[in-house]
């Protein structure tokens, strides 16, 4: 029933060089042809505790994880060892074997480093046999002393390099790909230590074991040219493309991500990019540089979103165009530092006092990442608002194939949107005392359009007080409602020309299916692969993938749940965040909809909204995984 | 060619030409030290020969924020503490641009300490002034962070525990290179310092001593006044900063003890203001950023020339 794919996962302690390893390792595979996803598992401390970065790759496009694995490389924990004896913190080390053999599916391979993981402590770790387990699933199980072959011929650290010597020979991987990235990336003795290293341990595995597995490399070849990267290089990226050319923040996990790559670029781009005291000052600056004319963007996670709250309202107030991007994480509080969650929206749409007045879109995928930033950045200097681009640590670090077309179709785009030149000032409405009338009442869509610091003529004062056409404080009721009601303008007029323009909801599945699912942000590609699983046994799920948060798609999402006779709404919080927006905007369907909501720190897997899924299509809530919450049941919710 | 022409404009102005039409009469308390900000404020820009349109005022929540409404140019009356952010990145971002950022001793001192700390280390080319009248003079008469010692107020009944701040040798250690008091009683003065805050290469710090007849009861008028420059009493080199902090000490002290002592505390001439120090290491155009926005023939560099590293 299913295509040939490789699943391999990489699993140590984190100061294993998991994550270049495996990067590098994708890389490699994506160079032979094929579409690759990578998960990173993440721990929250930098040393220590062991992690996982997993690779999925088949020869046609990936879009998530897979359920289970077929290939697992147990480094070992080297850091467990304590720094002052030989000694290992009682069984650490073997964990990254044993901790992993959950989700190898049946005839997998499994390579571990015998140098480091002794054998009779895994067996009592599992209290049973390794070798038991194995016949039981078909494990095809090669040790290999991959420290040993690193010591020798380098240093200890190369045991990955051993490790990966060792699975280009168990499925037949050349090694040419591989040695060329090595040398991309290193040089002198280093580079040649690593390269011996995968040498030997590739001429090991074929010299002194039988290869006897089912496991192959699946062969493709792509029909555009891919590259290999991240939701964090999408947001990054389409902001250069907009024309940002400004950046402030202080780091967060997982924004920190976003603000790394501009500040690596925006001084070769024409840029800057200021690391400044807190998020306060960030949002502040950011602020600051849009008034003065530069396109600006800043960010954080929800910690230090939550202190960029009072200055987001400044610049709807002001109104300020400006662009931040939330990467959420698990909260409330310090939460989860490096686990997803998708707990921060109903924060991104409503946070700062008074009414909300902004755009806030949460892409799905990589080319989500990169398409909706830069219509975050159009949108948002066209109607002069601030736009809020919302991730998560699951969409931020996945790296993933995607066609570089993407990122070459269309031409950057640094429109300043709606400023006026000096000609055109001249011929602007003035007071009599020479001031501009920045929020004079009559405007196209609510946009008056600005004036900038510098510009002869153009001089206006602007106010987080309520304020009348010329800028000036004011408490008159009537300048009030024009006002507020000029500003909330925008959100339809903003709703329009998404409508006219294209959307950015995306739908999936059968086209008149009688079940629905709703999924927002990094659980999109997910729920589309395991809507692809359920039509395998019976043609009847449709899944919409929804973006625009704000203003929210009041008619792709009333069509969708129309079309269908229940919904399960999809979504990493335990709140039900989204399907809460979708009852309070639409104010119906509320008898068809479910929510399956994970809120444990690690992101839905395939299997998981199947099992949801059909725990409503059968009534059965017993079917519903453990690691979720299904609700309401059929029971509650015909009531 | 520039977008931007009221930079540098040969344009010969009064300081009629900084009064809004809007709200040309300040609505300050009669006696209020704040009429004297505005009016020696915009003497300093007519000795300058600085055109509204050229100039930037950032100002934040008080009574002393109000400045931005009577004082006619580009004004960004932002949030309570948070002028400097916005002012220090259009400084950035047009470092063209006259910025001059304002606010209370509350606005600046207090909730916006940590900007200050900040805008002053990284010597950004503007001018902050605190309007200093040692009170929360907006919400009615708090003890604010430069009140002294043992203040009451109604949410200090029994007197205020805390040393007040010191801001001039606060200036001084954040990295602020050019440093001074003055007092509203004292326009002629007050207007030589701000004119020589502005020219001033660098983050420029006047604490200006602005009474509020309204809640600071003890009536504070910040006389009599010395000026350190003048009297004899005071030898100390404006440019060395071990000179510069005694003498800051001094005056912060004296100041509690009803001793007025203004003028020039700090003076470092030649180190490179912040945009200077961007430009030099590579982290800043030489053109400012916006003009980009303005010029048909700027090159807008696609990001998929990044794309190499991802193949
Ligand atoms: C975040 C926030 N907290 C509190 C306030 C209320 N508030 C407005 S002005 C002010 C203090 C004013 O004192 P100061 O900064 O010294 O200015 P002054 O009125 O004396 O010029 C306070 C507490 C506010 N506007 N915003
Ligand atoms: S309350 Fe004090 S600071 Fe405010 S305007 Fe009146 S006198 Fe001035
Ligand atoms: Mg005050």
């Amino acid at each position: 029933m299913t295509e040939n794919e490789l699943i391999w996962r990489l699993a140590g302690g984190s100061g294993d060089g998991i994550d270049s390893t495996s990067q590098n390792f994708a890389k490699v595979l994506m160079r032979s042809g094929l579409h690759v996803f990578t998960h990173r598992h993440y721990p929250s401390r930098i040393r220590g505790g062991h992690t996982y970065a997993e690779i999925r790759s088949k020869a046609t496009p990936v879009r998530s994880r897979g359920d289970g694995y077929n290939f697992l490389l147990a480094l070992g924990d080297s850091f467990a060892r304590s720094p002052d004896e030989e000694a290992y913190y009682g069984n650490e080390e073997v964990k990254p074997l044993v901790e992993n053999l959950d989700d190898l599916r049946d005839g997998g391979i499994i390579v571990y480093d015998e140098g480091l993981i002794d054998i009779d402590d895994v067996d009592s770790v599992l209290e049973t046999s390794l070798e038991a387990l194995a016949a039981e699933h078909d494990w095809h199980v090669y040790p290999l002393d991959l420290r040993d072959i690193a010591t020798e011929h380098g240093r200890e650290v190369m045991r990955n390099t051993a490790g990966v010597g060792a699975t280009a020979a168990l499925i037949s991987l050349d090694l040419d790909p591989i040695e060329a990235l090595m040398s991309d990336s290193m040089s002198g003795d280093a580079l040649e230590a690593n390269l011996t290293i995968l040498q030997a341990a590739y001429d090991q595995v074929r010299d002194e074991h039988e290869i006897d597995h089912d496991v192959v490399l699946p062969e493709g070849t792509h029909e555009e040219a891919p590259v290999l990267l991240s939701g964090s290089h999408g947001v990054a990226y389409g902001a250069l493309d907009a024309g940002c050319r400004f950046i402030s923040g202080y780091p967060m996990t997982p924004w920190t991500e976003v603000f790394t790559i501009l500040s690596q670029h925006l001084p070769e781009y024409g840029g800057v990019s200021e690391q400044v005291e807190d998020e306060i000052a960030a949002a502040g600056m950011a602020i600051g540089a849009s008034h003065a004319g530069v396109k600006a963007m800043s960010g954080s996670s929800g910690g230090g979103f939550a202190l960029m709250s009072e200055l987001l309202g400044t610049a709807e107030m002001t109104e300020t165009p400006v662009v931040f991007v939330e990467a959420m994480r698990g909260g409330p509080s310090t939460g989860m530092p490096t686990k997803p969650e998708q707990g921060d929206l109903d924060h991104v749409l409503y946070s700062s006092q008074g009414d909300s007045n902004r755009i806030v879109f949460a892409p799905g995928t990589i080319e989500e990442c990169y398409e909706q930033t830069r219509r975050a950045f159009e949108l948002a200097y066209e109607y002069q608002l601030p736009a809020i681009v919302v991730i998560d640590q699951k969409l931020s670090g996945e790296y993933r194939t995607v066609p570089d077309s993407v990122f070459t179709e269309s031409a950057p785009d640094p429109d300043p949107g709606t400023v006026l030149t000096e000609e055109e000032i001249e011929d602007a409405a003035h007071h009599a005392s020479g001031s501009y009338l920045r929020f004079q009442y009559d405007a196209d869509d609510g946009v008056v359009p600005r004036t900038l610091p510098g510009q002869k003529g153009g001089r206006f004062l602007t106010t987080g007080n309520e304020h009348n056409p010329a800028g000036h404080i004011s408490e008159d009721p009537e300048n009030r409602r024009r006002q507020v009601d000029r500003r909330r303008a925008k959100q339809e007029a903003i709703r329009e020309t998404l409508d006219e323009t294209g959307t950015h909801q995306t739908r999936y599945g059968t086209e008149d299916a009688r079940y629905g699912i709703l999924v927002w942000g990094s659980q999109q590609s997910t729920v589309f692969e395991a809507v692809d699983r359920l039509n395998e046994t019976d043609d009847s799920v449709s899944a919409l993938g929804v973006s625009e948060m704000m203003p929210f798609p009041e008619s792709d999402v009333a069509d969708f749940l129309e079309s269908v006779e229940e919904a399960v709404v999809v979504e990493m919080n335990s709140g039900g965040q989204f399907r809460g927006l979708v009852q309070r905007e639409l104010g119906a369907y509320g008898d068809r909809l479910y929510s399956l909501l994970k809120y444990d720190g690690n992101p839905f897997e395939p299997a998981e909204v199947v099992d949801g899924v059909r725990a409503v299509i059968t009534d059965d809530p017993s079917v519903a995984p453990p690691t979720t919450r299904l609700e309401p049941t059929k029971a509650t919710n015909s009531r | 060619m520039s977008a931007f022409n009221a930079i540098g404009a040969d344009q010969e102005v009064d300081t009629d030409a900084f009064t809004p039409g809007v709200e040309p009469r300040a609505t300050w308390c009669p006696g209020c030290g704040d009429f004297a900000v505005l009016k020696t404020l915009k003497q300093a820009m007519v000795e300058r020969g600085k055109n509204p349109d050229e100039v930037l005022l950032v100002t934040g929540i008080g009574c002393s924020g109000k400045l931005s409404s009577y004082f006619e140019s580009y004004g960004f009356h932002s949030i309570h503490g948070r002028s400097l952010p916005v002012a220090r990145a259009a400084t950035l971002a047009n470092p063209d641009l006259e910025v001059v950022a304002a606010g209370g001793d509350g606005d600046g001192y207090g909730i916006g300490g940590n900007h200050f700390t900040h805008t002053a280390r990284e010597n950004h080319d503007m001018t902050y002034i605190v309007f200093n009248n040692e009170i929360f003079g907006l919400t009615k008469g708090q003890t604010s962070p430069t009140s002294p010692k043992g203040h009451k107020s109604k949410t200090q009944p029994s007197g205020s525990a805390k040393n007040p701040i010191r801001p001039l040798e606060w200036g001084l250690n954040a990295g602020a290179t050019y440093i001074a008091r003055t007092a509203a009683v004292n326009p002629r003065q007050a207007t030589e310092i701000l004119v020589e805050a502005m020219d001033h290469d660098g983050f420029a710090h006047v604490d200006f001593l602005t009474q509020c007849p309204t809640w600071n009861k003890d009536a504070k008028q910040y006389v009599p006044y010395i000026d350190v420059q003048d009297s004899e009493d005071f030898e100390f080199d404006v440019h060395d900063r071990d000179d510069a902090a005694q003498m800051m000490r001094e005056a912060d002290t004296r100041l509690h003890e009803g001793e007025i002592l203004t003028g020039r505390f700090f003076v470092e001439e030649g180190r490179p203001s912040y945009s200077e120090e961007k430009r030099q290491t590579g982290q800043m155009p030489d053109e400012p950023i916006v003009e980009q926005y303005f010029d048909e023939n700027a090159e807008w560099k696609p990001s998929s020339d990044l794309l190499d590293r991802h193949r």
